[in-house]
């Protein structure tokens, strides 16, 4: 569903591959080898050269605010625009029922953002982006600041998002966690790597 | 009733208070002396040349003249605008930006305010549009200044926020809503202090003009009410457009945050 064809983010080597509905991709690699700068690009907020496709439409087809309200990147650390939770939430009636698979009261929605700790915020964070059902999910460590127990939570509603039909690109530095998730993994060397590879070959 | 005439002499007279101020910084140590004495030198001279100028400006009545004069004004304002500013747009925008408002929005209320307000005859006498162009300028300028620090400041700030806001799905108009809000809200807060101080606290420059040559209080007050409208009016619609046109620079046509386009911090 999701197709990167010849895709040039800066400082990586041309990637292309594809993540079918249901399905999910692992992307690993050690810091700085360019794991976030993909998924941006992915989600245009980059500007990269070549091509990314969902279901045949190429992301320049459509104005880019179109195009990340179908594919959405999640930062691992969420940003706020607003004091209070609610004022970053689409009016859903979903939304406690989102809230409440990652074991969260809908009262936090009144709560201010700086009072929240660093898992809650994630959690918000997540449900933010899936609030409005986007296509295909471009998570970056979405259970970094979480326990075990969130992090399962995390990892169920992250499945049933598959099971939706939704595509996901999983950025994860947790190998038993791309072993539940991940259908497919993408290995992205660190540059120094990269730069001795070329040099040998 | 007429202006009394001031000798050269009565400028030393005025100038002594300076020196006053001179001799001050000389005996504490403050060593502002010689920053005052440049500072002193080149207004003189910067007036006096004014004076000149428009002196000769005024006597040829030509359209040509008068919008020479005005082109350079709305010029050297935005070499000003972009000195002010602490993080520049990249290249040409710099100054590109600036400019552009005031050219538009001060060459428009400045026409406005003359042509159609006032009606001198011939419309583009430069005896009333230089002046009232100065005034506007200078106020546009202070307006369009504040609206682009508040917003270029809001922009490298909330970043991460602005992003957010994109990565879901918002345009880039709706991602800057708060900030472009503050930047205009920042950029009005001026005048609306002077509007509602002007004559209790301060009598504004021009009454004090006016009052000074000769003319009835009443009919000064008159002038400086239309003046305070239009300036007001003028820098609104500058620090909207600037707000405006800064967002379309600080993103791109993909609606992706541009913080690329500002020049590197000095």
């Amino acid at each position: 569903m999701l197709r990167i064809d010849y895709l040039q983010v800066p400082g990586l080597p041309a990637l292309s591959f594809e993540v079918p509905a249901h399905e999910c991709l692992a992307v690993e690699g050690p810091s700085g080898s360019g794991k976030t700068r993909l998924l941006r690009a992915i989600a245009d907020l980059d500007a990269a050269q070549g091509y990314v496709y969902l279901e045949a439409v190429e992301r320049r087809e459509l104005p880019g605010p179109e195009w990340r309200r179908r594919v959405r990147y999640a930062s691992a650390e969420p940003a706020w625009w607003g004091a209070i939770a609610r004022e970053h939430f689409p009016v859903s009636a979903k939304l406690d029922r989102l809230l409440s698979a990652l074991a969260l009261e809908p009262a936090i929605l009144d709560r201010p953002i700086a009072e929240l700790s660093t898992g809650e915020r994630q959690r918000l964070g997540l449900v933010r982006a899936i609030a409005d059902e986007p296509r295909v999910l471009l998570l970056d460590e979405p259970t970094s600041a979480l326990d075990a127990q969130a992090a399962a939570l995390a990892e169920e509603l992250i499945k049933f998002q598959m099971l939706a039909g939704r595509s996901v690109i999983l950025v994860s530095h947790d190998p038993a966690q791309i072993a539940r998730l991940a259908h497919a993994r993408l290995l992205l060397a660190d540059e120094a790597t990269r730069k001795a590879e070329s040099a040998a070959a | 009733m007429s202006t009394i005439e001031l000798s050269n002499f009565d400028l030393v007279l005025a100038a002594l208070l300076l020196v006053i101020n001179g001799a001050i910084s000389l005996a504490f140590g403050m060593r502002l002396e010689a920053r005052l004495a440049i500072a002193a030198v080149r207004m003189a001279v910067q007036l006096a040349a004014v004076g000149f100028v428009l002196k000769f400006v005024f006597a040829q009545t030509s359209p040509l003249w008068t919008l020479l004069v005005a082109v350079v004004m709305v010029l050297v304002a935005g070499f000003e605008l972009a000195q002010r500013q602490e993080r520049r747009f990249a290249g040409w925008w710099a100054y590109g930006l600036g400019n552009a408002t005031l050219l538009l929005v001060g060459g428009l209320a400045t026409l406005y305010a003359v042509a159609v307000v006032i009606g001198p005859q011939p419309w583009y006498a430069p005896r009333y549009v230089l002046p009232i162009l100065g005034m506007v300028l200078g106020n546009t300028l202070t307006s369009v200044s504040l609206a682009l620090q508040t917003l270029t400041e809001g922009a490298e700030r909330e970043r991460a926020a602005i992003e957010a806001r994109i990565a879901l799905g918002a345009t880039r108009f709706e991602a800057f809503a708060a900030v472009s809000r503050r930047a205009i809200r920042t950029a009005m807060m001026p005048l609306l202090n002077t509007m509602s101080v002007a004559g209790i606290v301060t009598l504004p420059g021009m009454m004090t003009g006016q009052i000074l040559a000769g003319a009835d209080p009443a009919e000064a007050a008159k002038y400086q009410i239309m003046i305070m409208f239009v300036l007001s009016g003028a820098a609104g619609l500058a620090a909207l457009a600037a707000a405006y046109a800064g967002v379309l620079l600080l993103t791109d046509a993909r609606h992706r945050l541009r913080l690329d386009r500002l020049a590197p911090a000095s």
